[in-house]
C-alpha cells in the first residue's frame, strides 16, 4: 500500500448481531488504545427480523425497544473508550434510539464520568400512521390488510458523518445500513464528500467484513480438519485500519484466538453479496469484481481492487407484519427401527391434522437440507437410524388450529409409535415481511445532540 | 473415466458460506489453490448447480466468477421457501447449504491431489 500522509483510521467492530458476546469489546478496546491514534468502537446488531421484534418490546414498554444487551455491552468500555477518544457508533437503537441514548448517559452518569455528546441519528423508521401513504404507494396492494408491525428505510452514511462532524462521541441510530457504520466514521475523519464513490466503496466494503463480528476473524468458519481454528472458544473480534484513500487492512484484537486469513477474508467479503459488480448499499454502489487481497503479516490482511459507482436513487425498506402462527413439537425414537417409528409417528401426524400443511424433519437422519415441500425427503430412501428426532412445524393464520399440532404431537406419548419420549412443543407468532424502494427524497436521515449533554 | 482422473467431494477442491436476503440464498465456493480453480470453474456450471439444488427449486442461478479472488459466487433464487420470516425449516436461513453444494462430485486429474484438503 502506498504510505498515506496520515495515520490510519482504526474502526473495531464488538458484535455482529443482537445477542452476540457481551465480552467482544474489550479485547478490541485495548487493542485500539495500545495502537493509539484515531479509532472508532462500531456494534452492529440488528437483522432483518430483529426490528420487528424491537418495536413489539416497545409497544409493551415505551421505554423499551432498543438492543436488549445495550448495558452489558457497553458498560464495561465506555470509560475508557471516552477517556482515550474512541468514538462509538452502532445502530443498537433499534425501534428506539432516543431511549438507547437516554440509556447512554444515565450509564455515564452511574459511571461518574463527564456527560458525553450522544447523537440520535433519526428518519430511517417509518412504521407512523404518517408514512402508510408513502409506504402504500411505493409497495402496493401488498400493504393492505396487514398488521404493521414496523417498517424502516435502510439509510446511509451521511447522518452519522454529519453527527461526528458536529462532535459527537456516541452515535446511536437505528435501521442504517450495516456497512454504513463503517462509512460514516471514515467520511467525517478523512472528509470524504458524499459522491467520492471509490472512497465510499472501499470503506464500504471494510464495513462489510467488520459488520458481521468474529465472522471475518475465524468465527462462523472452522472445520475440522480442513478449515482449523486456533482457540475458536476466545475468537478476536476484527479492527480496520482504513487510509485517506479508503483502502483498508483487516486484523483483529490483540491476544484473541481465532484467524485472519485469505480464507476468512473472503467468505465474509462473499457473505450475502449478490453481484459482485454491484453491492448496493445507500452510500455507493460498490465494485468487488476485481477485488484482491493480500495476507501481509500473520491475522492481517489488505483488500485492494474496489471501485464504486454513482449510489442508488431508491432506498430498500423493510415492513414486517404479524403473519399468524407458527406451531411446532418434537418427539424422540432411539434404538432399533428408531426411523422407522418416527416415520410412523409423521404419518399419524399428517392424519390427524389434514388442515395443517406439515413440514417433517428426521433429525438424525434428514432435517435442515431438506425442502419445505417435502421433496427431499420422498426422494430420500428409508434408512436405518437409531436416534431419530421427530419434528413437525406447521403455520396457520388461526391460533385454534395451530395450537391442535401441539396437542396432537403431546398425545403421541399414549396414542403413538412404542417408545416415543422427550416432547417439546412450542407456538410463536409470526412475523412476515414485505420489502420494497422508496425515493431517496421521501426518506430524509438527520441527527439530534442529547440534550443536558455538555 | 481415465485412470489419471479423481472424483472427489468439492469440499475436498474448495470452501465456501451462505447468506441470506428474504427467498435467495447465495453460495460462495472458493478453490483452495489457483491451480484447482479452472476446472471448478468448467464444471460447476449454473445448469450443473442447478440440478444440485433440484429439491429447493430454485427459479434461477446466477455464477458470478471472481478470478482474482479465485471464487465464485452462486445466486439461488426461491430456495429458502421464503426465507428467515417465512420458511418452517429448522435452518430458516438455509445457511447449512453450502454444505450441500460442497458435498457435489467433482472431476479432476490425479496429478493435482497433493493440493486437496482433507484424508483421501
Amino acid at each position: 500500500m502506498t504510505t498515506p500522509a496520515s495515520p490510519p483510521l482504526l474502526i473495531g467492530c464488538a458484535a455482529g448481531f443482537s445477542g452476540d458476546r457481551v465480552d467482544a469489546a474489550i479485547a478490541v478496546v485495548d487493542t485500539l488504545i495500545a495502537r493509539g491514534g484515531p479509532a472508532f468502537l462500531i456494534f452492529e446488531t440488528l437483522a432483518e427480523r430483529t426490528l420487528a421484534l424491537a418495536q413489539l418490546r416497545r409497544r409493551a414498554d415505551p421505554d423499551a425497544g432498543y438492543e436488549p444487551l445495550l448495558d452489558d455491552m457497553l458498560r464495561p468500555v465506555l470509560a475508557r473508550c471516552l477517556a482515550h477518544g474512541i468514538r462509538i457508533v452502532s445502530n443498537f437503537g433499534a425501534a428506539h434510539p432516543l431511549a438507547a441514548a437516554q440509556c447512554i448517559q444515565r450509564m455515564a452518569r452511574e459511571l461518574g464520568l463527564p456527560a458525553p455528546r450522544i447523537a440520535v441519528v433519526s428518519g430511517d423508521d417509518l412504521s407512523g400512521p404518517m408514512h402508510r401513504a408513502l409506504l402504500r404507494k411505493e409497495l402496493g396492494d401488498a400493504m393492505d390488510n396487514i398488521r404493521l408491525v414496523s417498517a424502516n428505510a435502510y439509510i446511509g452514511a451521511e447522518a452519522i458523518a454529519a453527527a461526528l462532524d458536529a462532535g459527537a462521541q456516541v452515535v446511536v441510530a437505528g435501521r442504517v445500513a450495516d456497512p454504513s457504520l463503517t462509512v460514516g466514521p471514515a467520511m467525517s475523519h478523512f472528509g470524504w464528500g458524499a459522491d467520492d464513490w471509490d472512497r465510499l466503496a472501499r470503506a464500504t466494503m471494510a464495513g462489510h467484513l467488520l459488520e458481521c463480528g468474529a465472522q471475518v476473524c475465524g468465527g462462523y468458519f472452522a472445520d475440522p480438519g480442513y478449515k482449523d481454528v486456533p482457540d475458536l472458544h476466545a475468537v478476536g473480534y476484527p479492527i480496520a485500519e482504513i487510509d485517506s484513500d479508503g483502502h483498508c487492512v483487516i486484523g483483529k484484537a490483540d491476544g484473541t484466538g481465532g484467524c485472519v486469513s485469505l480464507a476468512s477474508v473472503t467468505e465474509q467479503l462473499l457473505y450475502e453479496v449478490h453481484d459482485p459488480a454491484a453491492y448496493f448499499t445507500p452510500d455507493v454502489v460498490a465494485d468487488i469484481s476485481a477485488a484482491q487481497l493480500e495476507q501481509v503479516a500473520p491475522d492481517r490482511v489488505v483488500l485492494r481492487g474496489v471501485r464504486g459507482h454513482v449510489r442508488p436513487e431508491n432506498l430498500k425498506v423493510n415492513v414486517c407484519h404479524e403473519g399468524g402462527w407458527l406451531a411446532e413439537g418434537e418427539i424422540s425414537y432411539a434404538g432399533p427401527r428408531a426411523e422407522a417409528r418416527a416415520r410412523l409417528a409423521a404419518d399419524v401426524l399428517r392424519r390427524r391434522l389434514p388442515a395443517l400443511q406439515l413440514r417433517v424433519d428426521l433429525i438424525g437422519a434428514l432435517s435442515v437440507m431438506a425442502d419445505d415441500g417435502g421433496a427431499l425427503q420422498a426422494a430420500t430412501p428409508a434408512g436405518d437410524a437409531r436416534d431419530v428426532r421427530l419434528r413437525v412445524a406447521a403455520t396457520h393464520a388461526d391460533r385454534d388450529q395451530a395450537e391442535r399440532l401441539g396437542r396432537e404431537v403431546n398425545a403421541l406419548y399414549c396414542c403413538g409409535p412404542a417408545g416415543g419420549g422427550g416432547v417439546r412443543t412450542a407456538l410463536t407468532a409470526r412475523l412476515n415481511t414485505l420489502s420494497g424502494l422508496l425515493p431517496r427524497a421521501a426518506v430524509p436521515a438527520r441527527f439530534e445532540m442529547l440534550e443536558n449533554a455538555t | 473415466m481415465s485412470a489419471a482422473t479423481l472424483t472427489v467431494p468439492l469440499y475436498r477442491a474448495a470452501h465456501g458460506r451462505t447468506g441470506d436476503k428474504g427467498n435467495r440464498s447465495n453460495i460462495s465456493v472458493i478453490a483452495w489453490d489457483a491451480a484447482l480453480y479452472p476446472l471448478l470453474v468448467a464444471q460447476l456450471t449454473e445448469a450443473a448447480v442447478a440440478a444440485h439444488f433440484a429439491h429447493r427449486r430454485p427459479s434461477q442461478v446466477k455464477r458470478y466468477l471472481l478470478p482474482g479472488l479465485q471464487a465464485m459466487n452462486f445466486v439461488l433464487d426461491g430456495v429458502l421457501d421464503g426465507g428467515v420470516n417465512d420458511a418452517l425449516n429448522l435452518d430458516t436461513h438455509g445457511k447449512a447449504l453450502s454444505y450441500w453444494l460442497l458435498d457435489m462430485p467433482v472431476q479432476l486429474p490425479a496429478a493435482l491431489a497433493p493440493l486437496l484438503k482433507g484424508p483421501p
